[in-house]
């Protein structure tokens, strides 16, 4: 049991972005009681889950986890990581826990590793589904098995009760699937009875590591420290420091409800929340409630679309700048007509996009008239088509005109600029979310796996052996 | 009339989720939120004409003590689909600061 409050070191935003070995030093000698972080989100797209991918490099994955185990096994408290490898599927979790693995080896460390987890077959979720189990969030409407299909990989979004299950059967390390970013750190407050609605806030209020803090690159992590009435929250970095209104605006921060949180089993309601300054960098918290409510798990599926080719060219001819739209339109028109002259019916229901940096490829809007010309744009071309192959011949076809267009017909053919050759680039297929649904299950265990390796066993194994 | 720019210390946008994009006005004092918060040209009319978002689907938060407003819409294409510009939406905001706000006079 502890004494006095739960305290928990959030390193990082995300393994991977850069814990600091200071920082880990200074929260070791505040007594902290576990390490939670989590390794990833849904905001990079879909591809990391469709493809089992990681979005940050092996090298910084493996010096945080580096400097992170090392710190779990000196101070001798657990580290948490969930949503591993960013998407937090079944390959997305073996890819961390190789690099686990590898790193244990080398500090010649001999952890007790849970493993767990949540991604699901499509049989099971058509079952589910069947059941009436499955119910949709807006803005998307009811799941049919051929939107399951779709999908590449899915994964259900975990709670906290894996992660205290396997804390309390004696994981060293846990590395979890796809979690919610606040359960990964919530589970160990919850274990050591923490009271929900201060769990849950500070771990939302932590899931983004130094977010919180007045000076958002000033420090990687934060500490939080629970007790029976509410929380405190204090960056893991004597340079930096937390107000109450650093700590309260990022309750706002990537979420669309800027008072309820909705979690596996439950809903986080801050409505009634007080901060307040405990010193010049630690803020207090007290107020937050948690209404349980019948528990469910989100489902995220990603699969992937049409195929799409690029190519890109510069232009500062002022003839061209001070006619931008008319440029675009006059050439996507042309576009078309080429890849209807010289392709056919075969190109099947291609799409062609010019997107106009400089100008106004982020909008796609037409900027007000009067607006003065740039000094110099870059039109990014986008075919897509049903497969790469039609893609890239859609390029080729429509190469010469993208890069010699005249805006003046009576002129000579101008040449625009560009870097690469072959000037295409095939991108692949584009990838979704394909799912915005929630799941009911009975049990909060019921559609997650825990593996355990545990390295004393298998190091007495090979000395056997 | 005044624009948000010129009321707001801080205007952000981000997508919450895949589905979901969420507009954070942070208001230059306690004053102006009064003032401008609840202006009618901040409604669901005006996330469909800046972004072409489905009014049904925009719901709008007054946070006084911290003198804000979240307003959130629903995404109107996938994610990282075929017609991606901005994944994260974190260059939207820029579409809002030039809109103009009457300040209604609940007194008069």
């Amino acid at each position: 049991m502890i004494d006095g409050p739960v305290k928990i070191l959030i390193p990082t935003g995300s393994l991977g972005a850069g814990v600091r070995e200071d920082e880990i030093r200074y929260a070791i000698e505040r007594g902290i009681h576990a390490i939670a972080t989590d390794a990833g989100s849904t905001d990079s797209g879909a591809a990391y889950l469709a493809l089992g991918m990681s979005k940050n490099n092996r090298g910084s994955v493996k010096r945080d986890l580096t400097l992170l185990m090392k710190a779990g096994a000196v101070a001798r408290i657990p580290l948490i990581v969930g949503s591993s490898g960013q998407a937090g599927g079944d390959a997305n979790v073996d890819w961390t826990k190789e690099i686990a693995l590898e790193v244990a080896a080398e500090l010649g460390l001999k952890p007790r590793i849970a493993v767990i987890y949540s991604e699901q077959t499509k049989t099971t979720l058509k079952a589910k589904n069947a059941a009436g189990k499955i119910r949709a969030l807006p803005p998307l409407g009811a799941l049919d098995d051929a939107t399951i299909d779709a999908c590449d990989h899915i994964v259900a979004v975990m709670g906290p009760e894996p992660y205290t299950e396997a804390l309390k059967a004696g994981a060293d390390i846990i590395l979890g699937g796809r979690t919610t970013d606040t359960a990964v750190i919530a589970c160990f407050a919850l274990l050591k009875g923490a009271p929900a609605g201060p769990s849950w806030h500070a771990a939302k209020i932590a899931e983004c590591g130094g977010q919180c803090a007045v000076n958002r690159l000033a420090s990687a992590g934060v500490i939080i420290s629970l007790d029976s009435n509410g929380f405190e929250v204090e960056p893991a970095s004597l340079a930096n420091r937390c107000s109450p209104h650093s700590v309260s605006a990022h309750m706002l921060y990537e979420n669309s409800n800027p008072f309820e949180l909705t979690e596996p089993g439950g809903v986080l309601d801050v409505t009634e929340a007080r901060y307040v300054a405990v010193d010049d960098r630690v803020v207090r918290v007290t107020g937050s409630a948690w209404k349980p409510q019948p528990y469910t798990m989100k489902l995220e599926g990603a699969g992937r679309g049409r195929y799409q080719t690029l190519m890109l060219i510069g232009i500062q001819d002022p003839d061209v700048l001070s006619r931008v739209d008319e440029f675009h339109d006059k050439m996507l028109a042309a576009l078309y007509e080429r890849t209807r002259a010289t392709i056919g019916p075969a190109a099947g229901d291609f799409h062609i996009s010019l997107r106009m940096y400089g100008w106004n490829a982020v909008s796609g809007d037409r900027p007000p008239p009067g607006t003065p010309a740039p000094r110099e744009i870059g039109v990014l071309f986008v075919a897509t088509a049903d497969t790469q192959e039609m893609a890239t011949q859609i390029a080729k076809a429509c190469n010469p005109y993208f890069f010699h267009f005249p805006i003046e017909l009576d002129k000579e053919l101008p040449s625009y600029a560009f870097a690469f050759t072959p000037a295409d680039i095939e991108r692949g297929p584009v990838y979704e979310f394909k799912l915005n649904h929630v799941v009911e299950v009975d049990d909060p265990l019921e559609l997650v796996r825990t593996e355990w390796i545990d390295l004393r066993v298998e190091s007495r194994r090979t000395v056997r052996a | 009339m005044a624009t948000l720019k010129q009321v707001c210390h801080h205007i952000r946008s981000k997508n919450a989720g895949p589905f979901w994009v969420t507009i954070d006005l942070f208001f230059d004092g306690p004053e102006n939120f009064r003032k401008y918060s609840e202006s009618a040209l901040l409604g669901p009319a005006l996330l469909q004409r800046l972004f072409g978002a489905d009014p049904a689907l925009v719901k709008r938060f007054p946070v006084p003590n911290l003198s804000m407003v979240k307003i959130s819409y629903a995404r109107t294409s996938a994610q990282g689909g075929e017609v991606e510009r901005d994944m994260h939406c974190g260059q939207q905001f820029v579409r809002l600061l030039d809109v103009e706000l009457d300040a209604p006079d609940v007194r008069s």
